[in-house]
């Protein structure tokens, strides 16, 4: 690969190093918005059969246009800006919840190669990054200057706050067992098959990561945020056209990147359940696609929790649970058991 | 002047023009948002002295929950501008002393050779920051680490301690009473005789 493209750097200069990242930014981006296009047929075709219905099935065969109809119809649109609101921020809304979505996945490694950035601290990048997106949200909520985009806004800036804290705690532990905070090092520590993946070890913390990660972006049953039967559309009521087109990518853009995220923790990544099947991106592609399926699955068959509920179980059950199970795993790892948690 | 200095001074101007907006907007709301970027600047400049971990927990710690609750309290409260700009003359000398003597501490910190600053050597490139500040904290440094984190520890209790405040009229829900609710607690089947309703009354 890189005798191949030698002749082409020498051609650009100085300026390869920059131009051969963009490259390779765009090689992630696209990606990610086809599978965010298709994670939204995905997600009505699954809630429909799980309804007994059929789903979309008029654009394309099978419906499988829909996504691009979709795009098309909300680039056309008009972005209405209400007379009362912040133009500046209610501009800036859309854009500071879809960078840290689209910026996490700078150190997202899809193979033990294949990363935009290998950096070392990896982990915290992601957990900073991450935690940055709700400023898109409380931003959003406030400009619009709107009673039920601000009530949105609030319940979501509590919400993702609480459920951060969780979740840190779940992503110590992993951290704890893998003995650093590069994310290529994590999954090759978990290398061994199935059951040398950190699910088993780190049961709690996999189920607590897993459901503050739902909770993280909004969706369902956790999204009080944009509670249709309380406060029509919560943050991003006021907005229209392609910004509330963006609003959408963002959130699923988190759902892929927390999928991501569950499957490199705790599923072990690129690495095959079986050991004598080789490793790759296939699987990690898989393990997220397993992930998001649950995401689908939650939404269709769960009724949203009340919003004191929410802040009880974010508060008083995990993270009272990822506390005592790092104790455990600290404890353990001083036992002749520890081998174990690693 | 080099990349690495451009973008220093790139961060540098950010830095002090977003610092400036948090004094001067008018809008809380603003000024808030204004030491957001003030504080991610700082980040990324901490990031160009190969301090990672300080910078990443910057971003983490102050952007992802302090000023998200900053803004919760601002925007939910109706800060009149006006009132808090009232008296700023007759603070102005305290504010100017305060001012003052932390410039005068900043200048003995970076200017001093006392404080060894100027023996900073740039680190090789798989240098581990993170893994280096655990191992001293939790070696060389682990009493006095573990003594601020319990005098942390006793600060929140203190606070929570000192504002909770137990209120008669507050209804509490006890959720192990919710889960045990069964069936026959909330409603009751009655057995109605099936009943024939009477024919509409001709009107002619």
């Amino acid at each position: 690969m890189d005798s191949l493209l030698a002749p082409v750097a020498e051609l650009f200069g100085p300026a390869w190093l920059p131009v051969w990242t963009l490259v390779k930014i765009v090689a992630i981006v696209a990606p990610l918005m086809i599978a965010v296009a298709y994670l939204t047929y995905a997600e009505r075709k699954v809630i429909g059969y799980m309804q007994v219905r059929i789903g979309p099935n008029r654009v394309g065969p099978i419906g499988l246009l829909q996504p691009i109809a979709d795009g098309l119809k909300l680039l056309m649109k008009e972005i209405i800006i209400p007379s009362g609101a912040n133009k500046g921020l209610f501009l800036l809304g859309p854009v500071l919840a879809i960078a840290p979505a689209l910026a996490a996945w700078a150190v997202f490694p899809f193979t033990d190669r294949l990363v935009l950035a290998d950096i070392n601290a990896g982990l915290l990048y992601i957990m900073a990054i991450t935690s940055m997106g709700v400023y898109g949200v409380i931003i959003a909520g406030w400009a619009s200057n709107s009673k039920y985009a601000f009530l949105g806004a609030m319940r979501s800036s509590a919400q993702i706050v609480s459920y951060e804290i969780a979740m840190g705690f779940a992503l110590v532990g992993v951290l704890m067992s893998a003995g650093s905070l590069n994310l290529i090092d994590i999954v090759n520590a978990q290398q061994g098959g199935f059951w040398q993946w950190y699910w088993l070890p780190l049961f709690p913390l996999f189920i607590v990561y897993l459901i503050a990660g739902v909770a993280e972006t909004n969706r369902a049953p956790f999204d009080v945020a944009e509670g249709e039967s309380e406060i029509v559309a919560g943050f991003h009521v006021e907005y229209s056209g392609m910004a509330f087109a963006v609003f959408f990518l963002a959130e699923y853009a988190n759902m892929i990147l927390i999928s991501g995220l569950v499957s490199i923790m705790f599923l072990g990544g690129w690495l095959s359940p079986l050991p004598f099947l080789p490793d790759g991106f296939i699987w990690i592609a898989a393990k997220m696609s397993f992930v998001l399926f649950l995401f689908l699955w939650f939404r269709a068959t769960f009724p949203r929790f009340r919003y004191d509920q929410i802040m009880r179980l974010g508060w008083k059950v995990f993270i009272p649970v990822t506390l005592v199970w790092i104790i455990v795993v600290g404890a353990a790892m001083q036992t002749p058991y520890g081998h174990l948690f690693r | 002047m080099d990349f690495t200095s451009f973008v220093f001074y790139f961060f540098s101007a950010i830095l002090l023009l977003s610092a400036l907006r948090v004094i001067t907007a008018r809008n809380p709301v603003h000024a808030a948002l204004a030491l957001v970027l003030a504080f991610f600047t700082a980040a990324a400049l901490w990031m160009l002295l190969e301090a990672e971990f300080l910078a990443i927990t910057l971003v983490l710690v102050y952007i992802g929950a302090v000023m998200v609750l900053f803004l919760f309290v601002v925007m939910m409260l109706d800060i009149n501008v006006e009132e808090m700009r009232r008296g700023f003359w007759s603070y102005l000398p305290a504010g100017a002393l305060v001012g003052g003597l932390m410039v005068v501490e900043m200048v003995m910190v970076l200017g001093g050779k006392d404080f060894g600053l100027g023996a900073v050597t740039p680190r090789p490139a798989d240098y581990n920051h993170t893994a280096e500040l655990g191992r001293v904290l939790y070696t060389d440094y682990v009493y006095p680490f573990e003594l601020a984190a319990v005098i942390l520890l006793v600060a929140m209790v203190a606070a929570i301690a000192l504002t909770h405040r137990k209120r008669a009229d507050t209804r509490q829900i006890n959720p192990a009473e919710q889960v045990k609710v069964k069936r026959a607690d909330r409603i009751r089947m009655v057995n109605l005789k099936p009943q024939k309703p009477e024919a509409p009354k001709e009107e002619d």
